[in-house]
This record gives structure tokens, C-alpha cells and sequence, in this order.
């Protein structure tokens, strides 16, 4: 009884906050990061995230069109209705102009689909599902650091050169396995592979043997992890402990960053290939912004942290060009802009929305082949941006022309 | 090849085997649950913390000791034992005679704290701990290649799970418990501590989990989030076990491990909802649990 009681009064609390009136252009500019801070994905972007979009905002001055630029934040639980619950309220009662981050495609695709709705701008760095840029694209949405093709050309495409031509699938069971498992399929296939079955597996899950077990005996030369975080940390030690790597079979973590490598140790994680948008230690320009971004969070960043700076960064400057925060203006800007700082060099936005820049293709270092702390990887060559990414004619998108 | 409902027999065997390894950790830490729940009437809900508290005991004596996975098997338990106990003397102690609701809302508080202090400390991609040297490897069965470290984690949480059980059901403390929790101020005019049973009691549990979680470092990543994935888990197993019946939650661990591990063949999707569709299906017909008797 007095549990229901404490339940209802909960969910009132939940529900009263979203009956306010919307209002209009209100003397400032209100950017919301909208990410995972507690679950699997916390260290994949998280509260580091919003670091990094609060130093973009910081070296831009703090100031937009002589606006002042505010910052809020919030963890969505990886869930879309509670990720959709707060992006409505930040739109319709505190006047929030773009959000940013959005970290699990399942929320990031609802998130989009509510900001086209609302006329308001959201930019994508976190989550990977090329349906954002294509059937499910927004006028106002762009998509930035990664996705999941330019994972699937990236590490697909480095394994099927090295011979690994059969492929068993571990996926996590919801929008971003699917659309990674089946774009690296394609991909695996039209380079004369084949794949000889798939798994799926519920997000956030502890133990793979069972899985891991269907992966050996298929006999498949390459296990692709199509998966994040938490759960290809886990997939990927316990393919080690089971002689899956130590028997011949290769395992690709086809989502894969810094921030998890740094978590799962050199020892476990070396020799694996990974595709990136970003690598600190590239040259000067993307060491400057690590170590800067390290001072902040005692972390260096990975794609995600550096492309949510980036983001930020160029609404910030579309808003200049434009000389107005109003969406369409602002929209239209961002997608006029060339992309040009440490982390994307000669970025263009195509009509749907896609920012496309040039991936790399990482291996990471054995013990004691690094020379720093977080000096994790070798870098295999640069993918360019126009292999990495779709067309933009050929997404699927409705606003190509 | 000869084949169990459309598979072959060697997959099912891995497959029971597999089950029969992660029921060990389901059947650990509701055998902990299942105890505090018995003797104190607390549904401890920061037992998923303290699991993970154990890991990270563990991994912080390596880090910084270089104490090995050895002696951390016996050390972690014995300092998240003590800080068990140090929360129900200072804490829970005082809510025994309020509803047990407060119990709950109380350890879950607790839980969150302690989780989201490591959160905050480590953060949420995990710790790597390393199989300890002797059991690195693994052996090749014929159907499946089993880790010699998975081995021994079926072999030592069977005997802490049966230790346990002679301990509360065939010592002469585990006499004086059963006897405090059902009529404490009769056993406290024999002359008993009551209290102080009441505290090793939650020591106990608490050190419980703290095993299950060393156990665990060396498979999962030492994550601040560990516990959380697997609490709810096992509380369900403690209801289909019966509440509160010791005996019924080691056997429940372990059969829903393999139940679980049997649904990754046939239905992965479903791998983790099928042990709550058990625990719906056994509420209904047997409200008090498969081993729980009626109150």
C-alpha cells in the first residue's frame, strides 16, 4: 500500500512537468547534451560529453550574437520514452534550442523525430544508425562523429582483406545491431565473403558463453561484434578465456573507442582493429584538444567526446552566420558550413543531414609498445570520407534531391 | 550427429554446462539474499552493491597491494563483512521495528550511493582483473572447451553454498539464529546476544556476496554497474525459491542458470526475460515459492 502510494506519487511528479505553454526566441541560446550517464554507454560519451560541450561553448566565449549560451544535461537511460520525456520538456518549457550527444540509436531516432516535429535542431554524435540520415532523416537533424557503415567499411572492410571471408554475428538486439550487423553483411558479401549466421543478444548483458559458444562452433573465420560498450568489453574477454581467439578465430568489435580499450587493458584488447573518427594522438591539432580535454576529465577523448565538441562548436558558428538561433536559418547554415577543426578536416554536411569526414582505421598496440598513458593505437591508413559514408543521393533520404 | 530438439547433443551439453557455471553466481547471491531475508526479515537490496563491492575490493587490492586473487578470496569478504556490519549496527538496526518496507528503502538508498560513488570514482567501461595463473587455460571436454577458471568457480561456490547451509541448519549457532529471529526475547533471557547474532547475520550475507563477486572479476569486467545487471535477477530467483528458504534458493540459482542458459540456444531474445516469466508462472500456482512454506 504504501508502496503504491510512493509509485503514483512519482509518477505525478514524471507527468506535471510537461503541461507548460512553449515560448518563443528568449534572449539566449540553450544547448541540451542528452546522453548516457549511468549505463553501459557512460564512458563510450556520458558526462564527459558534456565536458566537452562546455569547453566548446567556453573557447567560442560564452557568447553567441551577443547571447549568453547556456548548457544543460541529462541521462536517459538508454531508454527512448524517458530520452523523448525530457527533450520535450526541454523544447516546450525551458526553452532549450538544439540537442546535442544522444548517445543509442533508439533514442537518438526518437529524439529526431520529436526535434522535426518542434522545428528544432538536434545533432547526433553518440549513436550510429545510418537510418538517421537516411528514411527517418529531419531537415533539422545532422549526424557527426560515426556510423554505423563507416564502422562496417572501416573494420569490416580491413578483416575481409586480411582473409577473414566467413563471418558469425554476436548483435545486440535493437536498432544499432541490426543496422551494423546487416550493413557489415552487405558489405562482407559483396567483397565474395559469407555469413554463416548471427545471435542476438539482449543490451547490457553479462555473460556471452552461451553465445560465444554458437560463435565457435560455427566455424566462422570472423566473429563481428556488432555491439557497444559495456557489453563488446565483455564479449571480448570472454572470448579469450573460451580459446575463441586463441583457436583462430578473429573478433571484430566493429564499435569499439578509446574509452573501452582503456577499460578492457592492452593485454585483452591488443591486436584488435577498430575504425574511429578521432585519435588524440594524430597529429598537434588533435593532441592539443586531448590534452586539454584530459586536464578537465582526467580521460582522453574518443570520437564521441571530440565530435560532441565539434558539433557544438559549428551550431555555435552557424548561429554567427546566420546572425539568428531561428532553426531553418540556423539549419541552413549548418548545412552551407564547411566542417574545419581538429577533429573533422574538410567536412562537408550533406542534404540529409550526414557530416562527412575522414574515418581511420586503428589496431591497437601490444604491452609496451605504448609510450604514454592512453597511447593505445597504431594508426592503419585513413578512410576517406566518400568511401566511409553513404552517398547522400543513395541514403534513402527523402530531402535529396 | 544425434540431436536434442534440433541441436546437436554436444551444444546442448556445452550449453547445460554454461547454465550450470553462471547458476553458480545466481545460486551465491541468493543463497546470501535468502539468508539475511530469513533470519532478519530485510529484503537487502544493496546485495547487488556489495557484490560488486567485492570485485572491487579485490581489483583495489591488486592495484594497490599487490595482493593476490588468492588471498583476496578471503580478504574481500571479510572487509565487506565488516562494513556490513558496521551499516547494520549504525543504520539498519534501528529500522527492525518500523515495517520491513523501510528495510528496502533503505538498503536500495544505499545501493545507489555506493554504486554511483564508483561510478563517479571509476567509471562505467569497468576494471580489467586477470584469470589468477594457476587456472588460466582451459580443458577440452570433447563437447566444449571449458576454462579450468569456470571449472573451479562451479566447485568453490558449491562448497560455500553447502557450508552455509550446514552452518545455519546443523550448528549450534546456526541454532541460536534460527532461534533469534523467531523469538528473540525468549533466546535474549537465555542469555544470548541477540543483537550481536543479528549483525554477523548480515556480515554474513554481505560477506556472501562479497565471494560472489571476487569470483566474478576475473569473467566480467569490475564494473560499478555489475551488481545492478544481476540483482533483480536474483531476487527473482529468491521468489521462485521461496523466500526465505535457504536450500530453495541454492537449488533455484542453479536450475534457473541452466533454464537461462537453455533459452540462449532456442530464443536468445528472450534469454533475459525468460527466469521473470518462470517467476510469474511459479507466483501463480505456488504463491509461497517452489520450496517457501505457507505462512
Amino acid at each position: 500500500m504504501r508502496m503504491n502510494l510512493v509509485t503514483s506519487l512519482a509518477f505525478l511528479l514524471a507527468g506535471s512537468t510537461a503541461a507548460l505553454a512553449q515560448s518563443a526566441s528568449d534572449g539566449k541560446v540553450k544547448i541540451g547534451v542528452l546522453n548516457d550517464q549511468s549505463g553501459v554507454y557512460a564512458d563510450f560519451g556520458g558526462k564527459s560529453s558534456v565536458e566537452a560541450a562546455k569547453m566548446a561553448i567556453e573557447d567560442f566565449g560564452g557568447k553567441v550574437l551577443d547571447l549568453p549560451v547556456e548548457l544543460v544535461d541529462a541521462d536517459h537511460q538508454n531508454k527512448a520514452d524517458i530520452a523523448s520525456n525530457i527533450a520535450r520538456q526541454w523544447y516546450d518549457t525551458e526553452q532549450v534550442d538544439a540537442i546535442m550527444e544522444l548517445t543509442t540509436s533508439s533514442v537518438a531516432l526518437a529524439v529526431q523525430a520529436l526535434s522535426k516535429e518542434k522545428k528544432k535542431i538536434n545533432i547526433v554524435t553518440g549513436a550510429a544508425t545510418t537510418e538517421l540520415t537516411g528514411k527517418q532523416c529531419s531537415p533539422y537533424g545532422f549526424h557527426w562523429a560515426y556510423d554505423t557503415h563507416a564502422l562496417a567499411v572501416g573494420t569490416g572492410g580491413a578483416l575481409v582483406k586480411q582473409g577473414g571471408d566467413s563471418w558469425f554475428f554476436l548483435t545486440a538486439d535493437y536498432a544499432f545491431g541490426y543496422s551494423l550487423e546487416e550493413q557489415t553483411s552487405a558489405f562482407v558479401k559483396s567483397a565474395g565473403g559469407t555469413v554463416s549466421g548471427a545471435v542476438r543478444h539482449p543490451l547490457a548483458t553479462n555473460d556471452f558463453s552461451s553465445f560465444l559458444l554458437q560463435a565457435q562452433s560455427s566455424g566462422a573465420k570472423v566473429i563481428g561484434l556488432a555491439n557497444a560498450g559495456l557489453d563488446t568489453s565483455n564479449a571480448i574477454k570472454q572470448a579469450a578465456e573460451f580459446g575463441i581467439t586463441a583457436g583462430g578465430q578473429n573478433l571484430a568489435a566493429l564499435l569499439f573507442t578509446l574509452a573501452e580499450v582503456h577499460g578492457l587493458g592492452v593485454e585483452a584488447a591488443q591486436g584488435l582493429t577498430l575504425t574511429e573518427g578521432y585519435y588524440w594522438n594524430l597529429d598537434d591539432q588533435s593532441r592539443e584538444f586531448g590534452k586539454r580535454f584530459f586536464e578537465r576529465t582526467g580521460r582522453m577523448p574518443n570520437m564521441v567526446h571530440a565530435g560532441t565538441y565539434s558539433s557544438v562548436l559549428q551550431y555555435l558558428k552557424a548561429i554567427e552566420k546566420a546572425g539568428t538561433d531561428e532553426t531553418e536559418a540556423v539549419a541552413k547554415a549548418l548545412h552551407e558550413m564547411p566542417v574545419d577543426d581538429f577533429f573533422a578536416r574538410n567536412g562537408t554536411v550533406g542534404a540529409n543531414g550526414r557530416m562527412i569526414h575522414d574515418m581511420y582505421l586503428l589496431q591497437v598496440k601490444k604491452p609496451g609498445e605504448s609510450d604514454e598513458p592512453w597511447d593505445y593505437f597504431n594508426v592503419l591508413s585513413t578512410i576517406p570520407g566518400k568511401e566511409a559514408y553513404i552517398d547522400p543521393a543513395k541514403s534513402g533520404c527523402d530531402l535529396v534531391k | 550427429m544425434t540431436m536434442i530438439f534440433g541441436i546437436p547433443v554436444q551444444a546442448f551439453l556445452g550449453q547445460l554446462l554454461i547454465g550450470l557455471i553462471n547458476g553458480s553466481f545466481y545460486a551465491l547471491l541468493s543463497l546470501g539474499l535468502a539468508v539475511i531475508f530469513g533470519l532478519l526479515r530485510v529484503i537487502n537490496f544493496a546485495h547487488g552493491a556489495q557484490y560488486m563491492l567485492g570485485a572491487f575490493v579485490a581489483f583495489l587490492l591488486l592495484q594497490y597491494f599487490a595482493v593476490s586473487y588468492w588471498l583476496a578470496l578471503i580478504l574481500a569478504p571479510i572487509i565487506v563483512g565488516l562494513l556490513g556490519a558496521a551499516i547494520e549496527r549504525t543504520m539498519l538496526s534501528r529500522l527492525y521495528k518500523l515495517d520491513p518496507l523501510y528495510g528496502l528503502l533503505f538498503t536500495f538508498g544505499l545501493a545507489l550511493t555506493i554504486e554511483g560513488t564508483f561510478r563517479y570514482l571509476y567509471g562505467a567501461a569497468g576494471q580489467p582483473y586477470s584469470v589468477p595463473a594457476a587456472l588460466a587455460g582451459g580443458t577440452n571436454l570433447g563437447f566444449m572447451f571449458l576454462p579450468n577458471y569456470r571449472g573451479w568457480v562451479v566447485v568453490i561456490s558449491l562448497v560455500a553454498c553447502i557450508g552455509t547451509w550446514l552452518l545455519i541448519e546443523k550448528t549450534k549457532l546456526g541454532s541460536y539464529l534460527r532461534a533469534a529471529t523467531e523469538n528473540p526475547v525468549l533466546v535474549q533471557a537465555f542469555g544470548v546476544n541477540v543483537p550481536m547474532l543479528l549483525t554477523l547475520t548480515y556480515a554474513l550475507g554481505a560477506a556472501l556476496a562479497a565471494f560472489a563477486g571476487v569470483l566474478a572479476a576475473p569473467i566480467y569486467q569490475v564494473s560499478p554497474l555489475m551488481g545492478t545487471n544481476l540483482i533483480i535477477v536474483v531476487f527473482a530467483v529468491v521468489v521462485v525459491g521461496g523466500m526465505g528458504s535457504i536450500m530453495g534458493a541454492i537449488i533455484t540459482g542453479y536450475m534457473l542458470g541452466i533454464a537461462e542458459g537453455l533459452t540462449k540456444v532456442f530464443y536468445p531474445e528472450a534469454s533475459n526475460i525468460v527466469i521473470f516469466v518462470i517467476m510469474a508462472i511459479v507466483l501463480l500456482i505456488r504463491p509461497a515459492g517452489l520450496f517457501g512454506r505457507d505462512v
